[in-house]
């Protein structure tokens, strides 16, 4: 048991690319749900039409790079009217079963062997990113002694990070604004916003349209990293990493999508570097009762109990006041 | 074992398994000796056309044309192995030409497939290969009659097993007014009980009923299951006056919990209960023109008795009735003297118990898998709303619609390995036209 | 006491509703919403099922009766929260018909709810701010610009502070509008219902759960929006506070207009004492509280008999 190896594993999953696509994902929903009260639970969706918009055009379609980009921002917003038009005049449960399955079967379409001349079936597509990786300024990458970046990472993340701020202050500015006063009515009661002559519909289909767009920011950040685009990648499991990240930070509140996701991240790194030296050959743990393939699985418990949990008892995130939380628990 | 599967998931997964296991087989077969120059081996087979073995049968007598940048490189014609090799000079790019007149009379090729293939020459000798999948589309055009029997079958069995789940759905949102995302979980539950039920029988005294009685106990524990749940978690919170967009959150929590907890158990392989594993030959039934193995029959027999019964219960029961008004109107309910929370714990019990028995038959009619339940919850989700949420006889009705639509769904055109497809566009064109489903009542959409 | 009686006492009433006809429906003489046929059904039971009725514009007007009467329902489809099975009403002379609610509310009709709807995670003065109603900052592209919408925010704030005062709210400003009680709340709606300015302000039984201190300070708002010019139609159980203040009572039974008139001629109406006490075996248990304070009703009722 290497303890300086688990830290140095979790300090590089909280700062990396990880919890970049993580945040801004985060940021997405959290003016789905923490600020509107839209309960999408396919944000994952949004994500990969962000990521496949970009790939396809460029790849498929032998667009430009430029395009690709604009493209990317455009699918999200595609796909918010598409889910949104049916459910947002309905009760909440609506949007949030339309969004898992939309998310799901997309993902489904994008892995498809029917589809692989547009999507790339399970391998997915690359060759894109290239105009980024040339953007590249880094002559080198930079070794923070516990941690270290490689010089295409370390231009990733300066990229990334940004992307996360300028999303942070969108948000902060959208917030304080009578716009984001009827959105946050919105949340507590739709009647009473309605009754006094609001279109609560076009709010909430703004809503979705933006944090839909700020999740396809998301993948297409993670497409240019990876430089491929890949359908297991997006996964409900993705969808609710971020909602995991969001309740940990805070809902409702413009750094705690941020704070959340690098946190997320800490710990789930952090736990599975923890459990892969526990388990198997050499660890503590004896193989009856985790194996290496066990120990890998974790992860995914502890993030459950962590869903659920944080629901339950600490609905207002980690640091949260209670009296402020978006979502009552009680 | 695999090949009693095998058979199965042609029958449901079609074009797709016999695109893998086709080129799988054409990779095995090189049964020419090889000539000892450089040379591209071309085998051609006709995969809607297997042999008893399940090996598709090669075509012989057709005529191949190499071409490199344009310019003819070579010809060769295959022979009774439907293997051709003809010889090229040099490495490099070749482009393999097939001449469809010389095909045989009903064989066409696969519509994903050109009549030219791409061949990079990277090797000295022979074993340079080009594979043309022939014929699926044929045997697609020629049998659309059989086919469709075949997924009507598949449908009906599957729709049946969708039913118990969506009634289990119904029961627990209507009492609770919970979306509970983690019913998928409880489906799989049932089935990996049943299957680990059946691994401790399956060798003793006991192993000619095996699979009955694991069945009998998963769906015991599946109602044991929904009654600890709605004690332990669900109860309380609602005792604390937990919004249901919280209980949501919750219970996608614990789907993930569940479904990586299974994981960790059982893996992710796949796995089949044990009499009906396809080593034994199956006496096969006919109803209506439909030929049922008997595995088939006794799943629809079992569903339908169940979904009768139940029905029946709802009807006539003092629960079923006192369940059916909380359902309406909960206020009211409870208001007119009806102890509320006993009639959700009764539902959570039923609803476990149905949806363990879905995932019993599920596993009995395909496979158990950890990731079943999320899976097949996509399609309960759109059966539901289909029918109406809430509403028990809109349960019924919707899953019997969406499981004929996911099974035949591929005979018009929507691709096999992504069915999930028809039933998403059903739900969402529905939810356009008629929010709250076919049964459902306007009230409702709150 | 016959229908006769009835017709002789209303020759008089206020509010530019001197001599209009007591019967269900009657012409006024300036109405501000006109409604016909108005059918709402749910399942088998008819809800609502109002021929015609005319509000009077610049009056304060009750719509009483026993419970599961309709009254709330009738209120829920004028304002467009629900749809009716049939019927037409307008506005102003406008076609309300299919509208959605939020046009409604624009159009100058604004409600309040039963159960209050109070944002309870945004402050007081925020909840006011809601209520403006044109303000820039509320469209998506201007709202990250502070100095576009700055401006205009100061005034909606100032005509806020100014509601507040006068709804004396204003040590509240800053509390959330969850911690406030009962009756503090519904004159938070009541307030933030005037930042629209609307023509016609619909209460649904504004005094319900408030307790009788701030009763009588109620009583003067609603009074005081008369006076401002505004129409006012309200749903109430208390008949203190119909005989108070309004100048015209419709009387709803089993979703029918049963009775029209003063407060005085009303209560006198043979067809409302009917109407009450046969809804009597039909109350909903559910609701205990109605039932005392029907039972109120009906005391009152019989106190105005012995007065007879």
């Amino acid at each position: 048991m290497d303890i300086l190896d688990i830290l140095r594993a979790a300090l590089q999953q909280a700062l990396g690319p990880q919890a970049i696509v993580f945040a801004l994902a985060a940021i997405g929903l959290n003016i789905h749900f923490g600020y509107t009260g839209l309960l999408n639970f396919g944000q994952a969706g949004f994500v990969a039409v962000g990521a496949y918009g970009l790939a396809v055009s460029v790849v498929t379609f032998g667009a430009p790079f430029w395009l690709g980009i604009v493209m990317s921002l455009v699918a999200p917003l595609v796909l918010a009217v598409i889910l949104g038009v049916p459910t947002l005049r309905l009760r909440a449960d609506y949007l949030a079963i339309v969004t898992i399955a939309a998310a799901e079967v997309l993902r489904f379409v994008f892995g498809s062997v029917e589809m692989k001349d547009t999507f790339g079936g399970s391998n997915g597509l690359n060759g894109f990113a290239r105009p980024f990786q040339q953007a590249n300024p880094y002559s080198s990458g930079i070794d923070l002694g516990i941690i270290s970046f490689g010089r295409n990472d370390l231009w990733s993340l300066t990229v990334g990070w940004i992307l996360v701020a300028l999303c942070c202050v969108l948000v902060w500015a959208l917030m304080r604004s009578p716009w984001g006063r009827v959105l946050r009515s919105i949340r507590e009661d739709e009647d009473a916003v309605r009754s006094l002559g609001k279109n609560v519909f076009a709010y909430k289909m703004q809503a979705l349209a933006l944090g839909g767009v700020i999740g396809g920011l998301g993948g297409m950040f993670l497409a240019l990293k990876q430089a491929s685009v890949v359908p297991s990648d997006y996964s409900t499991l993705m969808t609710f990493y971020a909602f995991a990240a969001l309740l940990l930070g805070g809902a409702a509140r413009v750094m705690g999508p941020v704070i959340g996701s690098i946190l997320f991240w800490f710990l789930i790194a952090g736990l599975g570097s923890f459990f892969s030296q526990s388990a198997g050959e050499g660890g503590w743990i004896p193989s009856v009762i985790m194996t290496d393939t066990q120990a890998s699985v974790i992860r995914y418990i502890v993030l459950g109990l962590a869903i659920m949990l944080l629901m339950i008892f600490r609905p207002q995130g980690i640091f949260g006041d209670r009296r402020e939380i978006a979502i009552d628990g009680r | 074992m695999r090949k009693r599967l095998y058979r199965v998931l042609v029958a449901l997964i079609g074009a797709l398994m016999v695109l893998l296991v086709g080129s799988a087989g054409a990779a095995q077969a090189t049964a020419t000796p090889p000539p000892d120059a450089t040379a591209i081996q071309v085998t051609l087979q006709d995969e809607a056309n297997k042999d008893a073995q399940g090996n598709p049968k090669p075509i012989s007598g057709v005529t191949l044309e190499v071409s490199k940048d344009g310019e003819k490189a070579g010809e060769g014609v295959t022979d009774a192995k439907g293997v051709a090799i003809i010889v090229v000079q040099e490495l490099g790019k070749y482009t393999v030409t097939l001449d469809e007149k010389t095909l045989p009379e009903g064989t066409v090729l696969d519509e994903s497939t050109k009549n030219e293939a791409t061949v990079h020459v990277r090797f000295q000798g022979p074993n340079n290969r080009a594979i043309f999948p022939i014929g699926v589309t044929a045997g697609e055009k020629s049998n659309f009659g059989k086919d469709l029997v075949k997924n009507l079958r598949a449908g009906i069995v599957f729709a049946l097993v969708l039913c118990l789940a969506g009634l289990g759905f119904s029961l627990i949102f209507g009492t609770t007014g919970l979306s509970n995302f983690a019913h998928g979980e409880l489906l799989t539950f049932g089935a990996v009980m049943a299957w680990t039920f059946d691994q401790i029988f399956k060798t003793g005294a006991l192993a000619s009923v095996s699979v009955l009685l694991a069945g009998i106990i998963a769906v015991a524990l599946g109602g044991l299951g929904g009654y600890v749940q709605d004690k332990v978690m669900w109860g309380p919170l609602r005792r604390r006056g937990t919004g249901l967009i919280a209980m949501m959150i919750v219970s996608i929590g614990l789907a993930i919990f569940l479904r990586y907890l299974f994981q960790y158990f059982y893996g992710s392989s796949t796995r089949s209960l044990s009499q009906y594993s396809g080593q034994q030959r199956e006496q096969h039934w006919y109803y209506l023109g439909l030929s049922l193995a008997d595995r088939e029959a006794i799943i629809v027999l079992i569903s339908i008795v169940t979904i009768i019964g139940v029905c029946l219960w709802l009807a006539k029961s003092r629960m079923g009735k006192a369940m059916r008004a909380v359902s309406d109107n909960p206020a009211l309910a409870a208001s007119s003297g009806l102890r509320v929370d006993s009639v959700i714990t009764n539902a959570w019990v039923i609803g476990g118990a149905l949806t363990a028995l879905s995932g019993v038959l599920y596993a009995m009619q395909l496979q158990v898998n950890s990731f079943m339940g999320m899976r097949i919850l996509l399609v309960i989700l759109a059966a539901v709303t289909l029918g109406g949420l809430g509403t028990i006889w809109g349960a019924l009705v919707g899953s019997m619609v969406i499981g004929l639509v996911y099974e035949l769904g591929p005979l018009f055109g929507v691709p096999t390995s992504i069915k999930e497809i028809g039933p998403l566009l059903i739900m969402i064109v529905i939810l356009l036209v008629r929010p709250q489903g076919i049964l459902g009542r306007k009230e409702r959409l709150g | 006491m016959d229908a006769e009686m009835t017709e002789q006492t209303s020759t008089t009433g206020p509010a530019g509703l001197v001599g209009v006809s007591t019967e269900p429906g009657s012409k006024k003489p300036d109405p501000i919403v006109v409604a016909d046929n108005i059918t709402r059904t749910f399942g088998g039971l008819t809800a609502v099922d109002v021929d015609h009725v005319e509000i009077q514009r610049g009056a304060i007007t009750a719509l009483i009766g026993p419970n599961g009467a309709g009254k709330t329902t009738f209120f829920n489809l004028l304002t467009g929260f629900d749809q009716p099975n049939s019927g037409s009403w307008t506005l102003d002379g406008k076609s309300l018909k299919g509208v959605a609610p939020y046009k409604v509310a624009r159009l100058g009709m604004v409600r309040t709810f039963q159960l209050t709807k109070v944002l309870a995670k945004l402050t007081v003065i925020e909840n006011m701010r809601l209520g403006a109603t044109g303000q820039k900052g509320e469209r998506f592209w201007a709202a990250p610009f502070k100095f576009l919408w700055g401006k205009q925010e100061d005034e909606v704030t100032k005509k806020a502070d100014e509601l507040l005062a006068r709804f004396l709210l204003d040590k509240k400003r800053e509390d959330f509008a969850g911690s406030l009680s009962g009756g503090q709340r519904k004159l938070l709606e009541m307030a933030r219902a005037l930042m629209v300015d609307p023509e016609l302000v619909m209460l649904d039984e504004p005094m319900a759960g408030v307790n009788p201190a701030l009763k009588q300070s109620l009583l003067g708002h609603v009074k005081s929006l008369r006076d401002e010019g505004r129409t006012v139609l309200f749903v109430e159980h208390d008949m203190d506070m119909v005989r108070d203040i309004s100048d015209w009572v419709v009387v709803m039974a089993q979703g029918k207009i049963v009775a029209e008139g003063t407060p005085e001629s009303v209560m006198a109406d043979q067809r409302v004492i009917d109407a009450y006490l046969g809804a009597h075996h039909d109350t909903d248990l559910s609701e205990l509280d109605e039932e005392r304070l029907e039972a109120e009703v009906e005391a009152e009722i019989a106190q105005e008999e012995d007065a007879k």
